[in-house]
């Protein structure tokens, strides 16, 4: 894999506290697992940031391959590898995902 | 390309001999699964920890002839 992809990888989750690799836009997922984690990104009211790995099929195996994860979506929060979709919707159920995002200070658009 | 629950159950085994190993076929298509594992091996790890193992326990078929496995694992009580 080459390095330039992961060192892309590695600048969007540096640059953007709440970072989303998915298949499509938040507008339109192409997946039913990208648009369920949308759905919650929204309902947690923080702002995020998503790279659409449909786009580009050199990020779309590099991201697999840089979280030794298999599947999209996955969500990086303040750089960490946070999960997938059972996670994020695990996490988010039990009230985890809000606790965690508060923890890494990421504030709400309504605070903002 | 679908892979039956039976084989998904066996690789997970294999890996996890410990395991309980739960397996519904979402769709009932042999391609949409949701899979329960416990097994003492997820004790004291994070989640992401808990499903690197059962995706390595699935050699790579994760992503490729296995296209959906909603996943949960735990420790045993």
């Amino acid at each position: 894999m080459d390095n330039q992809v992961f060192a892309e990888i590695q600048s969007q989750i540096d640059a953007n506290p709440v970072m989303l690799f998915m298949k499509g836009t938040p507008m339109f997922p192409q997946c039913g697992f990208s648009a369920r984690v949308i759905q919650i990104l929204k309902h947690a009211n923080v702002p995020f940031k998503t790279a659409n790995v449909l786009d580009d099929p050199e990020l779309r195996d590099g991201i697999k391959t840089f979280s030794n994860w298999p599947t999209i979506p996955q969500l990086y929060v303040k750089g960490e590898f946070i999960g997938g979709c059972d996670i994020i919707t695990e996490m988010y159920q039990s009230g985890e995902l809000d606790q965690l995002l508060k923890e890494k200070g990421i504030t709400t658009d309504a605070a903002a | 390309m679908a892979m039956p629950a039976a084989e998904i159950e066996a690789m997970i085994k294999a890996a996890l001999p410990d395991a309980t190993v739960t397996i519904e076929d979402l769709a009932g298509d042999n391609d949409h699964f949701a899979a329960t594992v416990v097994s003492e091996a997820f004790r004291g790890l994070p989640r992401i920890r808990q499903h690197q193992l059962v995706y390595n326990a699935l050699q790579g078929q994760m992503g490729g002839a296995l296209h959906a496995l909603a996943l949960q694992t735990s420790a045993p009580e």
